[in-house]
């Protein structure tokens, strides 16, 4: 028994319930925000360290032993996750305090973004696969409340597209574990597999079968081609904080699931399932980063990369080598804090000059190079150039790709982080180096401008992004302890045996 | 040598402060450090000279073959001494340059930050380093480009640079991935000894066609050579730091650092000898036809580049000699001669050949750099480019007979231009009559003279006694492009020879190209201008364009804003996916047993199946809304008829509330209309039934093939004696798996926070 494990559940669980208690406080529950947030962190790091030290950490919930109970397991896959989301949740409740409008703060923001985590954690953390999906509904139901907050039409409209397609995932995946249930007998994931094991080559039709399943309703969750429409229709509607943490966090959920079944549940057919796999990691890189090129709104861009991003995850996944799985999970560390991390920015941007339009923007490099500097520390990132953090996880999926003679796949991986390396270049030529537009096109007068880039509250903007920009630096610089990290997740998540082992002391 | 490689990063850091510090000599006491560089750097010349090269090592990502190894030898160091020797000049230089310029500090953490990444790029030994190094000058290249970053003209041509090089280095990164696996090293210094493992291997050509694509568009090669010229838009030392002596030879460094790699094959020699001699020659006349200052210089660089690649193509012992030479005295003259047009612009205010005249007396000595380096650049006796023009055509005499032809026929026509173009450089602005410009011109300041009278008087020197550089670095640097030693004998007289020839050949009709310049460039212009719209760069463009179009298009077709659509398409890949899933991997047909079903079950099922089917083609509202109603306590029933009476009961109340909540609002709700097309109605009812069919399917195959028993064997047995609850279902809900149920109680209450914020957030909207 580790209790470590159902601390970062706990935690957020706790201080949303507090933060609850004092409704009409808001003073209180801002405060709760942050040393909530802060609390999750550190058990997070906690719990990481643990899982290091020790391999897989298990928590028999209600000292009910699996898999009749629920239990909740931590490799270094999910300590990673965690310590990823409570990063962004510490982050984003920093900058909530001085972005997100009081008004918005009476009607339950900081609880929602608790339970949010919670939910995220939760996932990440679960060893049951219906109880997986209970937390996958908290942070559904979470979501949506964070994105319709503010009541505005395009938040409606965004949220309501949101909500039904992720419910059709929800009602998918629901559908599936009743399957799996149905052959199976069971909802331990670790005797899932242990059970899957066991069948014969035959039978293992069925389970492919009910596999593509989990992989639309996962799909669907990470944002993966064809299935991405929710994303591009919410993320830019709701407060630059709320789309930050979705950025970070959510459809990292999906891959997480995906990451988590395909290696763990569904190995029985793996050149079949990771072929399609392999296909939708490609058009999903091609088609988000081809939607950015069109469009001109900070946010709707920033969106559109997600999409192609979790396309290189997923080709981790996909190539199914040691290598491969080492450069997704680095790629969704380095993924996670520098996505974040450019909505953070895009909101500061917002802060500033008082519009998302790049035709409304300009002139922010020779008023204020440092918040230039903190763009293009992410961006460039993002766009895989060295020695960021981006670069050593783009390099790993190209290296793993090309040994084993994925040629497409790597051309396309390639190919998309030109266009990602374009989109940006776009948004520092528009926003940071093109003169600020004047005249009737112009959101503010000179000024407004000046006034503007005063304020105490600035700070509160700053802190979190050079600190998230101070990760990617150090992810990039120092990439041989991440990698170290990668390496041994990786290396558990091929070993399917040994989470078994570890849940339920058998050996398969 | 770390410290050595990273320090420009580290100044970069503190440059804005230190620059602020020293007001008017900022330049000065920058350049302090490349200068230290460049002594430390010429340290290491005799024992480089002795002993051919060395290693340092220092660990970044072990884990993946990454680290930071620096390998010296006569080639890397030579760069290095290039690199750091010219920085120091374009750093002081700078500094008088840029004075007023209010972003003379950014400018200097940037030209720095360059200056440490090209260093890396040429000394480091591992692949992936020199790869991040590459980068890092492609990203350093495009602030400087853009530094006038205001002009949108200056902006396009930075984008321009950025995609081409990075759109190389993308490839090269392949390409080196691909090297590392066909050598079994991330390390030049091994896979300079794996060469015949690497030609050996399928994957040579691969490899080498990425690996050349990154050289290519890094060293501005036809057909990518357009970003270049484009590239002037950046101010003038950086023209001449990045765009002439340094970072376009990058791509030309690469080729004769892996020569002893890669080279000696057929397809080496072809591609690198043609489009090398193809790019001399285009460069030479885009070169003739500019008038522009710079963008003359521009082309004339390209051809230079084009030469360099050509030489390392040929890869006989006179053409490595002749490539280290040329690289050489192209650094020193090309180097001089920007900082001589920046001076012009500088005094002037002119950027135009046609607008400057007769500047002898008002710029003595600027007028003697440039006519020493303008004779450099023709190849004329006794400076040091003449050295390197005859090994030029030494070289493209001896080259293997398949390409010997062309490459000569091409060398010679290009020097020619190469002459002109010399002579517009040196003479034009000096001699003739005087024409008035927009400034009033003086001789430029020290800090602005300091490279080019320094660069230009090297260049004398290395002419009147080419021992020295061959003795002190050109043997080694000759000796690594070859991968065997090589023998020089660097001389400007070798009495009289064919090369020798050529080179009069060449002077004589490059001053009658010269006397005719307008009359040449008419014809030129006459001939090309018509084809240029099919030109490499308005491929460039096509690319962009066709993004945004594709990217257009794309958004239109998938993200078209219909909810109805994105559903549709969700649902489409689902069941296709799933169908072909089941009839490839697992083709059973279910038998169902309906033996045991009894007639109360099928009459609920039927009722059912009935009022779903009602409450879709109904148009009265109320009727829909009861006819869900009937779906749900359907549903309920089922749960009841199969021991689930907990289940049954939440599920009536459920829809019981649905109901009522649902006729509360019943005039709220639009009416129901026929709002889609026939078609579009049985398309998506064919598409509904698929799925229903689909999950039926599957859930009798499921039925029939049980694996494992369920262990909900263990929750009947364990329910009382273990957990005292004799109400299973509640005993699992609160305790056997009362996490669940935490969740849920947790959905509950986010949904009412979310309700009740979203009612009172819009009650709030209304009043206002």
């Amino acid at each position: 028994m580790r209790p470590e494990v159902a601390l970062p559940i706990l935690i957020p669980l706790l201080f949303g319930a507090v933060s609850l208690a004092f409704w009409r406080s808001q003073r209180v529950q801002r405060w709760l925000g942050v040393i909530g947030t802060g609390a999750l962190l550190w058990s997070s790091i906690v719990l990481l360290d643990a899982t290091r030290r020790d391999g897989y950490l298990i928590m028999h919930m209600g000292d009910w032993a699996g898999p009749f109970g629920i239990v909740l397991v931590s490799d270094l896959f999910g300590a990673i996750m965690v310590v990823l989301a409570a990063i962004t949740g510490f982050a984003t409740a920093l900058y909530s305090l001085a972005s997100v409008p009081r008004e918005l703060e009476k009607f339950g923001y900081y609880p929602l973004m608790h339970l949010l985590l919670a939910g995220v954690c939760g996932a990440f953390l679960t060893g049951d696969i219906f109880n997986l999906y209970v937390w996958f509904e908290v942070l559904l139901v979470a979501s949506f409340a964070l994105l319709i907050l503010g009541g505005e039409r395009a938040q409606m409209e965004g949220a309501i597209k949101y909500v039904t397609l992720n419910l059709l995932s929800s009602v998918l995946f629901l559908s599936a574990v009743g399957l799996l249930y149905g052959l199976t007998g069971t909802l331990n994931m670790a005797d899932i597999a242990w059970k899957l094991g066991q069948i014969d080559d035959e039978q293992a039709g069925l389970v492919t079968v009910i596999s593509i399943l989990f992989m639309v309703s996962f799909g669907i969750k990470a944002a993966a081609f064809p299935l991405f429409f929710w994303l591009p229709a919410s993320y830019h509607t709701p407060q630059v904080a709320v789309s930050a943490l979705f950025a970070g966090l959510l459809t990292k959920v999906g891959v997480y699931a995906l990451f988590r079944v395909f290696t763990l549940i569904f190995t029985q057919e793996v050149e079949f399932t990771h072929t399609l796999l392999l296909w939708m990691a490609g058009l999903t890189m091609l088609t988000g980063v081809l939607g950015a090129a069109a469009q001109f709104e900070f946010r709707r861009i920033l969106s559109f990369h997600i999409i192609s991003q979790i396309g290189y995850m997923i080709l981790g996944l996909a190539l199914f080598t040691p290598l491969a799985l080492v450069g997704g999970v680095f790629y969704i560390m380095h993924h996670i804090i520098v996505k974040a991390n450019l909505f953070l920015v895009s909101g500061l941007v917002y802060r500033l000059r008082g519009s998302y339009e790049l035709k409304e923007l300009g002139g922010l490099y020779r008023d204020m190079p440092w918040v230039g500097i903190l763009f293009l520390i992410p961006a460039l990132s993002l766009a895989g150039l060295p020695p960021l953090s981006g670069f050593f996880a783009k390099f790993i999926l190209i290296r793993a790709g090309l040994e084993t003679g994925a040629w497409v796949a790597v051309g396309v991986a390639l190919l998309v982080g030109l266009l990602t390396l374009y989109s940006m270049i776009k948004i520092w030529g528009e926003v940071f180096w093109k003169a600020a537009p004047a005249g009737e096109s112009a959101p503010e007068t000179v000024e407004r401008r000046s006034e503007r880039s005063r304020g105490r509250d600035l700070y509160f903007f700053y802190l979190p992004i050079a600190g998230l920009a101070v990760l990617t630096l150090i992810i990039g610089l120092s990439a041989q302890p991440i990698y170290v990290l990668a390496e041994t997740a990786a290396g558990q998540l091929l070993d399917p045996a040994g989470y078994i082992e570890a849940v339920l002391g058998v050996r398969p | 040598m770390l410290l050595a490689v990273l320090s420009g990063f580290l100044l970069a850091f503190v440059a804005p402060w230190l620059a602020r510090a020293a007001g008017r000599y900022s330049g000065w006491l920058l350049a302090l450090l490349p200068a230290g560089l460049t002594f430390w750097f010429a340290s290491f010349l005799p024992e480089v000279a002795a002993h051919g090269s060395i290693l340092f090592e220092y660990p970044w990502v072990p884990g993946l073959d990454v680290g930071l190894t620096f390998y010296l030898d006569g080639l890397s160091l030579l760069f290095a001494l290039l690199i750091s020797g010219i920085g120091t000049f374009i750093v002081i230089y700078a500094g008088g340059y840029l004075a007023d310029h209010p972003d003379l500090r950014r400018f200097y953490v940037v030209i720095l930050a360059f200056m440490a990444s090209m260093l890396g790029l040429v000394l480091s030994s591992n692949l992936i380093a020199l790869f991040v190094f590459w980068e890092l000058t492609s990203i350093t290249s495009y602030l400087l480009i853009g530094f006038d970053h205001e002009d949108e003209k200056a902006r396009k041509a930075a984008l321009q640079g950025l995609i081409v090089t990075v759109g190389g280095g993308l490839a090269l990164m392949a390409g080196f991935v691909l090297l590392a696996m066909a050598g079994g090293s991330y390390e030049l210094a091994e896979l300079l000894h794996e060469g015949d493992a690497i030609r050996d291997h399928a994957l040579y050509l691969p490899l080498l066609l990425l690996i050349l694509f990154g050289a290519f568009t890094k060293s501005a090669q036809v057909p990518f050579h357009f970003w270049l010229p484009n590239a002037m838009a950046a101010p003038t030392p950086v023209s001449a730091y990045l765009h002439s002596a340094t970072m376009v030879k990058a791509g030309v460094y690469l080729l004769a650092r892996l020569n002893p790699s890669l080279g000696g094959t057929d397809a080496w020699l072809l591609l690198l000898s043609l489009f090398g001699a193809l790019t001399m020659f285009t460069g030479a006349v885009m070169a003739i036809r500019s008038t522009g200052v710079k963008r003359m210089l521009a082309y004339s660089t390209v051809m230079a580049l084009g030469t360099l690649t050509l030489l390392i193509g040929l890869g006989t012992p006179t053409a490595a000699a002749a490539a280290v030479t040329f690289l050489l005295a192209h650094s020193l003259y090309k180097g001089a001669l920007f900082l001589i047009a920046g001076i012009l612009d500088h005094e002037t205010g002119c950027k135009d050949f046609r607008d400057l005249g007769g500047l002898r007396g008002k710029l003595p000595v600027t007028a003697a750099v440039a006519a020493l380096a303008a004779l450099s650049l023709a190849g004329i006796l006794p400076l040091f480019g003449f050295v390197a023009k005859e090994l030029l055509f030494e070289s493209v005499i001896g080259a293997p007979w398949i390409v010997v032809a062309p490459v000569t026929l091409l060398a010679l026509a290009s020097a020619v231009l190469i002459v002109a173009a010399a002579a517009v450089v040196g003479i034009r602005p000096y001699f003739g009559p005087t024409v008035p410009t927009p400034k009033h011109p003086h001789e430029a300041p020290p800090a602005l003279l300091a490279g080019p009278v320094t660069l230009a008087a090297l260049g004398l020197l290395f002419g009147l006694y080419p021992a020295l550089a061959e003795h002190q670095i050109l043997a080694a640097a000759a000796r690594a492009v070859h991968g065997a030693p090589v023998e020089l004998n660097l001389a400007l007289w070798h009495g009289f020879n064919l090369p020798l020839l050529m080179s009069l050949v060449s002077l004589g009709l490059g001053l009658w190209v010269f006397s005719r310049w307008e009359f040449v460039r008419a014809r030129f212009d006459r001939h090309l201008e018509p084809r240029e719209r099919f030109g490499p760069e308005r491929g460039y463009e096509l690319f962009m364009e066709g993004i945004v179009r594709i990217s257009d298009w794309q958004t239109r077709l998938l993200q078209n804003g219909y909810l109805r659509y994105y559903i549709l398409t969700i649902v489409i890949t689902l069941v296709a996916l799933t169908g072909y899933t089941l009839l490839t991997r697992y083709p059973v047909v279910p038998t169902p047993n309906l033996a045991g079903i009894e007639i109360h079950l099928l009459a609920v099922a039927l009722m059912t199946v009935l009022a779903a089917l009602f409450a879709i083609i109904t148009h009265s509202r109320l009727g829909a809304v009861a006819l869900l109603g009937a779906v749900g306590f359907g549903v309920a029933l089922v749960f009841i008829l199969f021991s689930a009476p907990d289940v049954g009961i939440t599920q009536v109340l459920v829809e019981t509330l649905t109901v009522i909540l649902l006729v509360l609002v019943i005039f709220r709700l639009p009416g129901m209309y026929a709002l889609s097309r026939p078609r579009a109605r049985y398309r998506d009812s064919g598409v509904a039934v698929a799925l229903g069919g689909l999950l039926v399917w599957l859930l009798l195959l499921i039925q029939e093939t049980r694996f494992f028993p369920s262990i909900s064997a263990y929750f009947i047995e364990n329910s009382q004696p273990l957990a005292h609850g004799r109400n299973i279902v509640n005993v699992i809900l609160v305790d056997f798996r009362a996490l669940d149920t935490l969740g849920e109680i947790t959905v509950l209450a986010l949904a009412a926070v979310g309700v009740y914020a979203m009612i009172k957030l819009r009650a709030e909207d209304r009043q206002k």
